[in-house]
C-alpha cells in the first residue's frame, strides 16, 4: 500500500522537469537581453566564468543522472512490494576509496581553469582609465582620478519616478534600473575601478562584465574590466545598505573611443560652465 | 500528552498542570518543550517569509515599506536559523539520544531545564522588537557593520537574543557531550552509537567551539553602538571587514550545525525501510568529522567579493570544495544502503528520499558557488537564497519532519493518518521546488538579495515564486494538523512500528514511559 505514493511515473516527472528548467535555460542564455540566465558576457572575465559555469553545470548533470539513476532504479527494483529480499552487505573499502577518490579528481579539473581566472581577475596593474565608485546611502559618486578624463566628478542617482514605484504610473522598460548620469567608460580600455563607501557597506556589480567589489566605508578595494563592445549595461548595489538599497542601480555606458573623447570634452565643459557661473556669482 | 504521566513509582512525583512544565528535569518533557517551541517560531518565520513574499509578487511597493521589508528578511532568518531550526534538533537530541544509547536522562538534568526556558525569553525579545521605536534590526540576519551600527532599540534586543540563545546552545551542547561520552550502556562503544548519536556529539563540539565566537562578536558590536568602541568603525581604527571574518568563523560552522544532524536523521531512517544495515558505517563517522574540521576553515568564501589577496580567495576556494568530498561519501553510502535493500516507503523514508534528492541539489549549487569566478557573479543574489533555501528547508527541515513522523509513535504512542502525512510530503516537496527552484534563475539573471522591488525582467519569476511559498506555507499548517490529531486519537501504535527499526528505543514500550532504562540495557 506504501509503494502507490511514490510511484515511478511521478518521480520521473519531477525529475524531468527539473532538468528540463534548468537545461533549457541555457538556450535563452545566448540572448543578449536574457530574463533566465547570465546576461551575455561582455568582457573577457565575464565569459571565462560563463563558461566555468556550464562546464559545472554540465559536470553537476552527469553526477546527478548517475547517482540518481542509480538510486531511482533501486527504488523501482529493490522494493518490499515486489518481494525483493534484503541483501546483508554493509562495507566495501574499494568501492568506498573509488568513491573518495574520483569526486577529488572531478574538483581539482574544476578548480584549475578556475585558478587562472582568479590570478586574472585580481590583476588591476596597469589600467587606462582608473575611476573610484562611492557608495553612499543611497547613490553612487563617480571620480575619474586617471587616464582620459581625469577630473571628471559626478553623483549618479536612481531616475526612476517615485509614482512608478508606488504604482500610480506604468512602470518604464528600465524600472529601477535607470540613472541620471551614467558611467562612461571606452570600449577596449581596461578600466580599473576603486570603490569605498561614505557611510555603510555597499557593492559595485555590472553583471555583463562579471565584476563585483565591495565598497567599505574607511578601505579601499578595486577590480577591473574592459569592455569587449559599446552599449549600455546595468547592475545594481549588492550588499544590503539600508532602506533604499534597493535604489541605488548601477548604469555603465560603453562608447566608441572617439565618442568618448567628445564626452569627456563635453563633461569638462559643463564643469568648468558651473565653476564660472560660480565665480561669477560671487 | 498527560498520559505520559506515571503516578506508581515512588521518584515519579512531580508537579502537575504549568508547574511541570516550568520545573520538569525529565529529557522527555524538556525535549517536547524544544519542539513546540521551535514550531511555534517556525510559524512566526514562515509569517514573515509570506509578508517578503507578498510584497515581491510583484513589482512596486504594495505591502512592506522598505525599512520594514528588510526587518522581516533579518528578523525571518534569524527566527529560523537561532528559533526554529536549532531548536528543532536538540528537542530531537533530549528525545532520542538518552533513548538511543540506553541513558536514563540527560546528564545535566537541571542544566536542561535552564537551556530551554531561556528561550522563551529570547524568541519573546526577537518578536518584540518590532513593537519598539525604531523597529526590528533590519540589518539583515548577518547583520553586518557599519549598518547594524545605525538601528534602534530592535538591533539592542537582537543582540540580547543572541546572547541568550548562545548561552542556552552551549548548554545544551555541553549536556549532549557529556551525555553521550558518560551514560551509553554497558557494551556500547563508541563505534557501535547509532549515526544520530554520533552526528549530535560532533555537532555539540561545533556548537562549544562557535557559539562563544558568536557572542563575543555580538559584545564587540554592542560596544560599538553604545560605549565608544572602534571595532568595527574604520574612523576610530577599527575595520568593518573584521566583523565578517569573526561572523563567518561561527556562521559557517554554524551551517553544518544545522545539517549534521539532519545527516544522522537521514542514516536512521535509510537504513530502517530498506531494511539493510547502513553502508560504510565508520566512513560515514569520518565523513561527519572531516566535513566538522573542514567547516572550520571555509568562512571567508562568504566573503569572496569583500576584496582578499589572491592567496586567500584561493586558499577558500579549495578548501571550500574540498567539503563536497565527504559530502558526497555519505550521499554514495544513503544510496549503497538502498541498493539491493528490501524498501518500504512511509512518510519518514520519503522525507529522508526527498531530503536526499534536494540537498545534493542544494550542495551542487553549493560547489558552484566555492569556485570564485561564479561565485563573485552570483553573491549576494538570489542565487545564494536559493542555495541556502534547498540545504536547510528541503535539507534540515525536511530531515527535522522525517524525524518527527519517524518517532511520534514512540512519543505519543499512536500512528498519525499516514495518507495526510504522505499528502504532507507530497505538497511540500512540490511547493518547494516552485518557491525556491525558479530563485536560481533569477540570481543568475542578476536580482539582488534583500530588495524590496525589482526592475520587470523578473517578474514572472518572482510571481511563480511566491505561490510556490503560498502554498509551501499553508502545507504547514497542515502539519500541525496531521500532529494534532495523532495526539488527540490515532491508532495505538506498536513498540515497534517500523520493522527495520533495530535501535534502542524501539525495545521500549510505546509511548515511551516517563522514566525508561533506569537499568542500563546489555549491548551485546
Amino acid at each position: 500500500m506504501w509503494g502507490e505514493y511514490m510511484s515511478s511515473k511521478s518521480v520521473m516527472t519531477l525529475l524531468g522537469s527539473a532538468t528540463l528548467a534548468l537545461y533549457s535555460s541555457m538556450a535563452f542564455s545566448l540572448d543578449e537581453t536574457s530574463k533566465y540566465f547570465h546576461p551575455q558576457p561582455q568582457s573577457v572575465i565575464a565569459q571565462e566564468t560563463y563558461d566555468q559555469h556550464i562546464l559545472a553545470l554540465w559536470i553537476c548533470l552527469a553526477i546527478f543522472i548517475v547517482v540518481f539513476g542509480v538510486m531511482f532504479y533501486s527504488i523501482l527494483k529493490h522494493r518490499k512490494s515486489t518481494g525483493y529480499k534484503a541483501a546483508n552487505f554493509h562495507h566495501s573499502t574499494v568501492v568506498e576509496i573509488i568513491w573518495t577518490a574520483i569526486p577529488l579528481l572531478i574538483l581539482i579539473a574544476m578548480a584549475f581553469p578556475a585558478t587562472k581566472t582568479v590570478v586574472a581577475m585580481k590583476d588591476t596593474s596597469e589600467p587606462d582609465i582608473t575611476i573610484k565608485a562611492t557608495g553612499y546611502q543611497w547613490m553612487w559618486g563617480y571620480d575619474y582620478l586617471q587616464g582620459e578624463g581625469e577630473g571628471i566628478s559626478f553623483f549618479s542617482k536612481l531616475s526612476t519616478p517615485v509614482a512608478q514605484v508606488k504604482g500610480t504610473e506604468a512602470k518604464g522598460e528600465n524600472y529601477l534600473l535607470e540613472v541620471d548620469n551614467n558611467v562612461v567608460v571606452p570600449v577596449g580600455k581596461k578600466i580599473r575601478v576603486i570603490t569605498t563607501a561614505n557611510d555603510v557597506l555597499h557593492a559595485w556589480w555590472v553583471p555583463a562584465f562579471g565584476v563585483k567589489q565591495d565598497a567599505i566605508p574607511g578601505f579601499i578595494r578595486d577590480t577591473w574590466f574592459t569592455a569587449n563592445k559599446p552599449g549600455v549595461y546595468r547592475g545594481q548595489c549588492v550588499e544590503l545598505c539600508g532602506k533604499d538599497h534597493g535604489y541605488m542601480p548601477i548604469v555603465v555606458e560603453v562608447m566608441e573611443a572617439d565618442k568618448y573623447t567628445q564626452w569627456v570634452a563635453d563633461k569638462k565643459k559643463a564643469s568648468a560652465a558651473v565653476v564660472n557661473t560660480a565665480a561669477v556669482g560671487n | 500528552m498527560a498520559v505520559v504521566q506515571d503516578v506508581h513509582g515512588h521518584h515519579d512525583h512531580h508537579p502537575s498542570g504549568i508547574m511541570r512544565w516550568v520545573t520538569t528535569t525529565n529529557h522527555k518533557d524538556i525535549g517536547t518543550m524544544y519542539l513546540w517551541f521551535s514550531f511555534a517560531m517556525f510559524l512566526v518565520g514562515g509569517f514573515l517569509a509570506m509578508g517578503i513574499r507578498a510584497e515581491l509578487f510583484m513589482p512596486g511597493i504594495q505591502i512592506l515599506e522598505p525599512e520594514l521589508f528588510n526587518s522581516f528578511t533579518t528578523l525571518h532568518g534569524l527566527i529560523m536559523v537561532f528559533g526554529a531550526i536549532m531548536p528543532a534538533f536538540v528537542g530531537l537530541a533530549n528525545w532520542q539520544v538518552p533513548l538511543m544509547i540506553g541513558a536514563p536522562d540527560m546528564a545535566f538534568a537541571r542544566m536542561n531545564n535552564w537551556s530551554f526556558w531561556l528561550l522563551p525569553v529570547a524568541g519573546m525579545l526577537l518578536v518584540s522588537s518590532f513593537f519598539v521605536p525604531g523597529g526590528a534590526a533590519a540589518g539583515g540576519w548577518t547583520f553586518y557593520p557599519p549598518l547594524s551600527a545605525q538601528g534602534g532599540m530592535g538591533v539592542d534586543m537582537m543582540i540580547f537574543a543572541v546572547h541568550i540563545l548562545g548561552a542556552s546552545s552551549i548548554m545544551g551542547a555541553i549536556n549532549i557531550i557529556t551525555t553521550i561520552l558518560n551514560m551509553r550502556a554497558p557494551g556500547m562503544t563508541l563505534m557501535k552509537m547509532p549515526m544520530f548519536v554520533w552526528t549530535w556529539l560532533i555537532t555539540a563540539y561545533l556548537l562549544v567551539l562557535v557559539m562563544p565566537v558568536l557572542a563575543g562578536t555580538v559584545t564587540m558590536l554592542l560596544t560599538d553602538r553604545h560605549f565608544g568602541t572602534s571595532f568595527f568603525n574604520a574612523a576610530g581604527g577599527g575595520d568593518p571587514v573584521l566583523f565578517q571574518h569573526i561572523f563567518w568563523f561561527f556562521g559557517h560552522p554554524e551551517v553544518y550545525i544545522m545539517i549534521l544532524p539532519a545527516f544522522g536523521i537521514v542514516s536512521e531512517i535509510i537504513p530502517t525501510f530498506s531494511r539493510k544495515p547502513l553502508f560504510g558505517y565508520s566512513s560515514m563517522v569520518y565523513a561527519t568529522a572531516s566535513i566538522a574540521i573542514l567547516s572550520c576553515i571555509v568562512w571567508a568564501h562568504h566573503m569572496f567579493t569583500v576584496g582578499m589577496p589572491t592567496v586567500g580567495q584561493l586558499f577558500f576556494m579549495y578548501a571550500t570544495m574540498l567539503i563536497a568530498v565527504p559530502t558526497g561519501v555519505k550521499v554514495f553510502n544513503w544510496t549503497a544502503t538502498m541498493w539491493r535493500g528490501s524498501m518500504t516507503f512511509e512518510t519518514p523514508m520519503l522525507f529522508a528520499i526527498g531530503f536526499i534528492f534536494l540537498f545534493v541539489i542544494g550542495g551542487f549549487s553549493g560547489v558552484i558557488c566555492a569556485i570564485v569566478p561564479i561565485d563573485i557573479q552570483v553573491q549576494d543574489t538570489y542565487y545564494v537564497i536559493a542555495h541556502f533555501h534547498y540545504v536547510l528547508v528541503s535539507g534540515a527541515l525536511f530531515a527535522i519532519f522525517g524525524a518527527v513522523y519517524y518517532w511520534l509513535p514512540k512519543w505519543c504512542g499512536r500512528m498519525y493518518d499516514v495518507k495526510l502525512a504522505n499528502m504532507h510530503f507530497w505538497l511540500s516537496m512540490i511547493f518547494f521546488n516552485v518557491a525556491f527552484f525558479v530563485q536560481h534563475f533569477l540570481g543568475l539573471a542578476g536580482m539582488p538579495r534583500r530588495i524590496p522591488d525589482y526592475s520587470l525582467q523578473f517578474a514572472d519569476f518572482n510571481m511563480i515564486s511566491s505561490i510556490g511559498a503560498f502554498g509551501f506555507g499553508l502545507t504547514q499548517l497542515f502539519f500541525l494538523y496531521i500532529v494534532i490529531k495523532c495526539i488527540r486519537g490515532g491508532e495505538k501504535a506498536a513498540d515497534r512500528p517500523w520493522e527495520g527499526g533495530n535501535t534502542l528505543e524501539w525495545t521500549l514500550p510505546s509511548p515511551a514511559p516517563y522514566h525508561t532504562f533506569e537499568t542500563p540495557p546489555v549491548i551485546k
